[in-house]
């Protein structure tokens, strides 16, 4: 089991830097679909037997991460006829570099970390950390509404991965409450984001400025 | 107490009445109002369940939660019937949610729970922030949700961290905070570190602590008023009450020292880029937001200082609370009155707007720490306690950052209340009304009460608190 969790694992870190070095808004979402689906099965291979708790969790993370949320991301895009480019700040290459860093950076503070002892074979400690990071550069380095959304949802899934960890600590309520208040939160986004494209016609934040300090 | 909001909100949404279905609000808040009395007046309700648990600190904040949406309820009437141009229905039901969540916050007294509480006040709060669909207001809004989302994010990094700190150490743990407190000493320490600097970074983002309070000037500035006193008199002690209990959890641990150097250097840096924004400020609901930041600065600082200054902290929870209701509220008034935020439009408040601009002047003497109001008081025990606990260079800075503000924010208050109003201005229709000026007239009756004398229930609920907060196994 722990081989093919770390194998999951390791797709999900070259799907980050794979996202830090896409143009394309429309693949950045799929490439988020995909990453979420994959830790939506997650739950089911960090222990040994798996639990309804599990199983439940695994379910929904894989309808919202993987299905609905993306679905939701599109529509936005497609009625928004935003600019399909994702204009970063800095280069493609630089970011994957910074992307690249921040995996090696990970590896290194979690093998400082004290771990259960069932755990030290997984990767799931530096994954997390790794994903998380990448959010931030993704938060960070990019312009448009939708794609800093994709940022946020990449440091969901880092936490995501972090909360693995915890699954049968963690009751199956507080689990669905956070998957519910992520998917709230992204209803909410992709709303805004269709005022905000109305409102500016065009989808920058930067744009936004008229508000200083 | 949860689910009374919830089912007048859903009142609210089947309601038809554009008109009608503001008076919810008020009537909501009187009956959350006597449930929490009533709640407090029966001790043993309050302990049932294990995950719903009202402790002391949570008392002290669900009832300045309370007091504060009552008033702006009221104040919502008159203020939704002004701009009855716009359907209210998403008004009045993200408003009662947003009372529950945050009353839910309050009484959850499980890690996750709170968590999922605490984010679901950003969500519903947000189209609160929307009210006036224009640019501003979508910026405001965006950033609100985008920044809060993310720090909350990392605050559910911190809660895992936690969890992990007592799942390492083979504790079976239920993640409650009873259980938590009790187990604190056998807590893994480097994850129990981690677990308090992303906690403090992510509610402290919520919180709007200084180097992460870049959404809160926009919110507060951009939201209707009656929303903005519920931000930052009532949600932004919601988030302190979060940081609170997880500051609980490391102090039981017994080497709780660690967290007064984080707290004690972000609560002074806030105070810091308060003064600072606050003398370049030209917009008196910014410069009101700006205002926030330094309270939160000031308790974030006080709970640094640690036990002597708890007293104080959680006094000044309650006093720059209801005081932030007063300004907002007032500001409001003055607001309407002139349509403008700008103090290059907005002169001679005093006459033109009478018991607003009284009002407003006198908020901000009491906001400021002037005696005879209630901060005075929880100010110059926080000074106190920083003296007595040795930590001089704190106190000086405090001192100093106070005197700053008040100079920076007495400029900005002496502009908009005195002079004479343009003429262009005159014309407009805006009165000083019952419901537009009764609220933060009691409100203010409040805060300058809590400056004269602590009633004795108060001062026992107060003392609770921190004898609760003490306790070091």
């Amino acid at each position: 089991m722990a081989s093919v969790l770390n194998m999951l694992l390791v797709v999900v870190l070259a799907l980050n830097l794979y996202l830090l070095g896409n143009s394309r808004l429309s693949a950045t979402i799929r490439i988020v679909a995909a990453q979420g689906a994959l830790i939506g099965v997650m739950p089911l291979l960090v222990h040994q037997q798996v639990g309804l708790a599990a199983f439940a969790v695994s379910v929904a993370a894989i309808l919202l991460k993987g299905v609905l949320i993306p679905w939701m991301l599109m529509r936005a895009l497609r009625e928004a006829q935003i600019k399909r480019e994702v204009e970063p700040l800095i280069g493609f290459l630089p970011s994957m570099i910074l992307g690249a860093l921040a995996t090696a950076f990970a590896l290194a503070f979690a093998s400082h970390l004290p771990l259960a002892r069932e755990h030290t074979s997984h990767l799931l400690v530096p994954a997390s950390v790794a994903t998380v990071l990448s959010g931030f550069i993704l938060l960070t380095t990019r312009y448009k509404a939708l794609s800093q959304v994709i940022g946020y949802l990449v440091l969901e899934n880092g936490v995501f991965i972090f909360g693995l960890l915890l699954i049968e600590a963690m009751p199956l309520i507080v689990e669905m409450g956070v998957l519910l208040d992520l998917f709230v939160g992204i209803f909410v986004i992709s709303i805004i984001v269709n005022h905000i494209n109305r409102a500016f016609s065009l989808q920058n934040t930067p744009r936004f400025g008229e508000q200083k300090d | 107490m949860i689910l009374l909001p919830l089912v007048m909100a859903a009142l609210a949404f089947a309601l038809p009445s554009n008109r009608w279905r503001p008076w919810l609000l008020p009537v909501t808040s009187l009956a959350h109002g006597a449930l929490v009395a009533w709640a407090l007046a029966h001790p043993a309700l309050l302990t049932q369940s294990s995950w719903l648990v009202l402790d002391p600190p949570g008392r002290l904040v669900l009832v300045l939660v309370s007091v504060l949406f009552c008033a702006s309820a009221f104040y919502t009437v008159d203020y939704l019937r002004r701009r009855a141009e716009h359907p209210n229905s998403v008004f009045c039901v993200c408003f009662l949610t947003f009372l529950s969540m945050m009353t839910l916050v309050t009484w959850s007294h499980h890690l996750g729970l709170m968590w999922v509480a605490v984010e679901a006040t950003t969500l519903v709060s947000a189209p609160l922030i929307y009210f006036d669909r224009t640019h501003n207001s979508i910026e405001a809004t965006w950033k609100y949700l985008l920044v809060c989302s993310i720090g909350i994010a990392l605050a559910l990094m911190g809660s895992f961290f936690l969890a992990y700190a007592s799942l390492h150490a083979g504790l079976d743990s239920s993640l409650t905070f009873e259980n938590l407190l009790e187990n604190a000493p056998a807590l893994s320490r480097p994850w129990l570190y981690a677990a308090f600097v992303l906690s403090l970074v992510g509610y402290g983002t919520k919180m709007g602590l200084a180097p992460v309070h870049i959404w809160l000037p926009d919110a507060h500035s951009e939201a209707p008023s009656p929303v903005s006193a519920l931000l930052s008199g009532a949600l932004l002690n919601c988030a302190f009450l979060a940081i609170l209990r997880i500051y609980h959890i490391c102090i039981a641990t017994g080497e709780g020292t660690f967290t007064s150097g984080p707290l004690i250097g972000i609560g002074l840096f806030s105070m810091a880029v308060a003064g600072l924004f606050m003398f370049c400020q030209r917009d008196f609901k910014r410069m009101l937001a700006y205002s926030s930041i330094e309270h939160m600065g000031i308790l974030a600082l006080g709970l640094g200082i640690g036990a002597p200054a708890l007293f104080g902290t959680l006094l000044h929870i309650l006093n720059s609370g209801l005081t932030k209701g007063v300004l907002f509220l007032s500001a409001g008034n003055i607001y309407h009155a002139y349509h403008s935020k700008s103090t290059d439009v907005v002169r001679g408040a005093l006459r033109r707007v009478p018991l607003s601009g009284a009002l407003f002047l006198t908020g901000f003497l009491a906001i400021t720490g002037s005696p005879p109001f209630g901060p005075f008081i929880s100010e110059f025990s926080i000074l106190n306690a920083a003296f007595g606990a040795s930590h001089y260079w704190a106190a000086g800075l405090f001192l100093f950052f106070l005197f700053l503000i008040f100079i920076g924010m007495g400029i900005l208050v002496l502009k908009v209340v005195q002079g004479h109003p343009s003429e262009a201005v005159q014309s407009s229709s805006y009165r000083d009304g019952g419901l537009t000026c009764v609220p933060p007239l009691l409100l203010m009756a409040l805060v300058l009460l809590l400056g004269l004398y602590i009633p004795a229930p108060l001062d026992t609920l107060i003392r609770d608190a921190v004898n609760f907060l003490e306790v070091t196994p």
